[in-house]
């Protein structure tokens, strides 16, 4: 099957943002998805993101490896560089990326899949060395393309369609991007639009990895009685824990907060993160705290959501490196290497 | 056993023990008499108490090759006595440390051996275990000064220039020389037969090892991205590029850096950041060895058929498998020609020594941005990390570097539509864009199938398109790579043909011969896939010698492969035995084949 090219008639009263672009200008080609997936949603909250941002199409990266949620780069911002790599090995891609280009602002798609089995090693030294990026991980528990086997992220119990549940231990992403000191973890539910977007807009704006994890049901493979990554269960055992707003640079927070409800954080950036608690008892800068609390709420099958852990003081990648603030690939050539004199000069030392 | 500067010292020693800068020392101070030399280094893959060796051949006439023999030996590891001594050429000279007794049950009548007490020396002369060991090994290089008349104000320049900042060092290592210098002085009849005569052989030239010019090439080249993992025998190159960086590439602005060195969690990942650094427009490599490239092997042919620029070093060591890491092979030919699934084939590039790793690293990145993909530096440990003389370095500065076909903002902003892969040009090269620039520019790289426009597809004749444009692309490869050496007589029936670091004993190989009078051309492969003129020379003779260090001929495989050469012709020289191939090895294995031909 080829790509899907959607016809671009815009109604004129759309809403434009500061570019002056509609919700449109920031869509893709036709999901080949299953419909009713998961991914789809969370496609479409990626698109008001960043329609909402503002964000310059050509100055997004979409970056991803290979399955269902790999592919979906190609449904979002037609406009931006996309690069669908190998089997897991979207970070090392979006490392090498980054490290030429330090302007662009890159978000990765993976699923559990990609990032938790074949690429678990390349998922985790991205979160050491603080990758500037959003990475996506659409965790549905299952593979689809190859027809409903378990991933490494389904929960012990878990039915499958057919045959035994699963007995192994679940990887979960939140607690293991916590324990490598990930400064922006988040997770959320394809099902919640209205928690989400502000999420995906805090990430992509966050300096630094950030991680959403987001439970988002395979229809086909994983939504029946007894998984417990399908759009019921999920609904069930959701927990909102922190809510938060994003409100841009040299905008006002406007929305109304209870006095010590609501708690601003500043972003690099200028922007603002507005924190509404929903369980009072939580910390998002305490690792310790947050890593106890999942763990318990964990145990207790809930599936805790929001922004979960946020550090904005760690440095990321270009800053531990000691980096020039310009991108590596627009120093000009013979800018870097000393010439002919000093080459003749430094080799005194081979004689 | 007469002759000047032309000899052959082995110096073994425990792995650990300081040896290596006793070792340097000693190479150099020859050097600087203006005499040329070969420095090899046989190394076992272990940090600290295994047996290790160091060669340094003294060849008046320039060689570049190891030799097959030993003229002197320096036993100071009573562990590889025996086997020492067995290697010394009759009439040569053994050296041993006779602080202690030797094993008097091995000698050979037909050497001479000579006893000379340096850990006594050294513990009279020096105080801790630490300096007493160093100490020894400098002593035994003060010795082989005496005995082959080498200049010992030399010596002390070197040893001034090494410890400027530290004159006691200087003091205690000339005394240590001393020691072994007037040792051998009072006890043996210096200098030897055979020694060393100051000549006038090294103007102009340095001493390097291959994996350092070519980490020197690379930051001459504007490499920005380095993404490696470590691997023996390649790191150094690493290490040098990050060397050269730490000194010429911090912005004097701001201090900081112009460049990114990310030691990765695999080669996986190694490969991966090189390919997004290099499509996002930087000049990015990564060295590695055989089994880096097996790991590798996946984003290799990705970058084929994403095409996508991406430099590679492999500084081969002997497989298969772990194989031996510190020892060298040219066994990578195939699966780097091929790496990855699918009909997927690769540029690769033939060094034959650190200079040509130096103008090569250069014109990888060259290549590979106007070819628009992966480029393979086939090195390998013995041009990697053993030591060189070759001319100066020199760097041309109207050297244009070639970023290949990359449409800017002001080229986006002309044209209608942009489409990765159209062949626009008919040599089978698309235009590329780079991420940021100009909204016109935005494709989907992918590893997919996908059309001639950029997008995916399924679609048989639409594939097919795409990847017969390949084979186009990689004909004009064919014709941009560098030619081979040639050395043609039509008076000669028979050629040898070599990659690499074959190089230096076949040109050896071939004045013995020619002494024999044996005549034969020579071809020396710089690229695959291979030039016209490769073809033309085996055309032209009735029999060619494939020269190769690896078991399977597959250097004769790739001639046979790629340019249709008829196997019957091309008799395969195999040296495999992980050690540097010698110009013994080829003439002996030529005269066998001329004596199997003419017995037939």
């Amino acid at each position: 099957m080829s790509y899907i090219g959607k016809p671009k008639v815009t109604h004129p009263g759309l809403p434009r943002n500061k570019l002056g672009l509609t919700s449109r200008d920031y869509e893709g080609t036709v999901s080949t998805l299953c419909a009713g997936c998961g991914h789809d949603s969370i496609t479409a909250a990626i698109i008001q993101a960043v329609f909402e941002l503002g964000i310059e199409p050509h100055m997004l990266a979409k970056m991803s490896g290979i399955g269902c949620s790999s592919k979906t780069p190609a449904y979002f911002v037609s406009q931006s560089h996309g690069f669908n790599s190998v089997h897991g090995r979207m970070p090392s891609v979006t490392t090498g990326a980054n490290a030429a280009n330090r302007n662009l602002m890159y978000i990765g798609v993976s699923g559990d899949g990609d990032s938790l089995s074949i690429g678990v090693g390349q998922f985790v030294h991205a979160i050491r060395r603080n990758l500037n990026m959003c990475y996506v991980i659409e965790n549905n528990g299952v593979y689809g393309l190859t027809k409903g086997q378990f991933s490494a992220s389904a929960d012990i119990g878990s039915k499958p369609k057919k045959g035994e549940p699963n007995k192994q231990e679940p990887i979960d992403p939140v607690s293991t991007a916590l324990s490598l000191g990930a400064t922006y973890i988040a997770r959320s539910f394809s099902g919640d639009k209205e928690q989400l977007v502000p999420l995906i807009k805090g990430a992509l704006m966050h300096r630094g990895f950030a991680l959403l994890d987001i439970v988002s049901p395979c229809v086909t493979f994983n939504d029946h009685e007894g998984s417990t990554k399908s759009y019921a269960h999920t609904r069930q055992f959701y927990h909102h824990v922190v809510d938060m707003d994003y409100v841009p640079p040299a905008e006002e927070i406007k929305a109304a907060y209870n006095e010590g409800e609501a708690m601003p954080i500043q972003l690099h950036d200028g922007s603002t993160i507005v924190l509404r608690k929903v369980a009072d008892d939580y910390d998002l800068t305490n690792r310790a705290h947050a890593f106890k609390y999942l763990r318990d709420h964990f145990e207790k099958g809930e599936i805790c959501t929001g922004l979960l852990y946020l550090d904005e003081s760690r440095a990321e990648m270009h800053e531990l490196m000691g980096n020039i603030d310009t991108p590596l690939s627009e120093l000009p050539l013979d800018s870097l290497h000393p010439g002919s004199q000093e080459l003749k000069k430094l080799q005194s030392r081979y004689r | 056993m007469a002759s000047v500067n032309d000899v052959v010292i082995k110096i073994g020693t425990v792995n650990g023990t300081g040896s290596a800068s006793a070792n340097g020392l000693l190479r150099k101070a020859i050097f600087r008499m203006g005499i040329p030399v070969v420095g090899k280094n046989y190394f076992p893959s272990n940090i600290q108490g295994l047996p290790t060796w160091y060669e340094i051949r003294v060849t008046g006439k320039g060689y570049q090759s190891r030799s097959n023999r030993v003229d002197i030996m320096v036993a100071m590891n009573a562990q590889t006595y025996a086997q020492d001594m067995a290697e010394v050429e009759p009439g040569g000279w053994l050296i041993y440390d006779s602080t202690w007794p030797r094993n008097a049950t091995l000698n050979r009548p037909d050497i001479t051996v000579i006893g000379i007490p340096f850990s006594r020396l050294c513990n009279e002369q020096f105080e801790g275990a630490r300096a007493r060991i160093l100490m020894k090994n400098i002593a035994y290089v003060g010795a082989i000064a005496a005995l082959l008349d080498i200049d010992l104000e030399i010596i002390t320049g070197l040893l001034e220039e090494t410890f400027a900042a530290k004159k006691h060092l200087i003091d205690s290592n000339m005394q240590a020389i001393r020691l072994g210098y007037d040792y051998a002085l009072a006890h043996v009849d210096c200098p030897l037969p055979m020694r060393v005569e100051a000549m006038d052989a090294t103007a102009g030239k340095i001493i390097i090892d291959g994996n350092t010019a070519a980490g020197l090439g690379c930051m001459y080249a504007g490499a920005t991205v380095g993404a490696w993992y470590p691997i023996t025998p390649s790191t150094s190159l690493m290490d040098a590029f990050r060397s050269f960086c730490s000194r010429y590439r911090v912005d004097k602005e701001t201090g900081k850096n112009t460049y990114a060195i990310i030691q990765a969690e695999d080669e996986l990942a190694a490969i991966g950041m090189v390919l997004g650094a290099a499509w996002n427009g930087a000049r990015a490599f990564t060295p590695t060895s055989g089994p880096g490239i097996s790991l590798m092997s996946e984003f290799i042919g990705f970058a084929y058929y994403a095409e996508i620029p991406s430099v590679i070093f492999d500084v081969q060591r002997t497989g298969p498998s772990t194989g031996m890491p510190t020892r060298t092979q040219q066994c990578d030919l195939l699966s780097c020609a091929f790496a990855s699934h699918g009909d997927t084939k690769h540029v690769l590039l033939f060094p034959a020594d650190p200079s040509e790793c130096f103008y090569t690293a250069v014109q990888a990145f060259d290549l590979a941005e106007r070819l628009q993909t992966p480029v393979i530096v086939m090195s390998d440990l013995d041009i990697g990390m053993n030591d060189w003389m070759i001319p100066e370095l020199e760097w041309d500065e109207t050297y244009v570097p070639d970023r290949g076909k990359v449409l800017g903002a002001a080229e986006l902003e002309k044209i209608e539509k942009f489409h990765r892969y159209l062949d626009v040009d008919g040599d089978g090269i698309p235009y590329r864009t780079l991420p940021g620039v100009h909204p016109k520019g935005s494709y989907f790289t992918r590893g997919s199938g996908h059309t001639k426009y950029g997008s995916y597809t399924e679609d048989s004749a639409a594939y097919q398109d795409v990847v017969d444009r390949l084979l186009v692309k990689w004909e004009t490869a064919r014709a941009m790579l560098p030619k081979p050496e040639i050395r043609y007589s039509k008076f000669n029936k028979m050629g040898i043909l070599t990659v690499g670091s074959g190089d230096g004993a076949c040109k050896e190989a071939l004045d013995r011969l020619a002494e024999q009078n044996i005549g034969l051309n020579y071809c020396r492969v710089k690229a695959f896939p291979f030039a016209d003129e490769v073809k033309d020379f085996i055309d032209q003779h009735e029999v060619v010698y494939v020269v190769e260090q690896n078991r399977d001929a597959q250097l004769r495989t790739l001639l046979i492969n790629d340019i249709e050469s008829k196997q019957a012709k091309l008799v395969p020289l195999l040296h495999y035995n992980g050690m540097p191939i010698n110009a013994g090895f080829v003439e002996k294995r030529v005269l066998e084949e001329i004596a199997k031909g003419q017995a037939a």
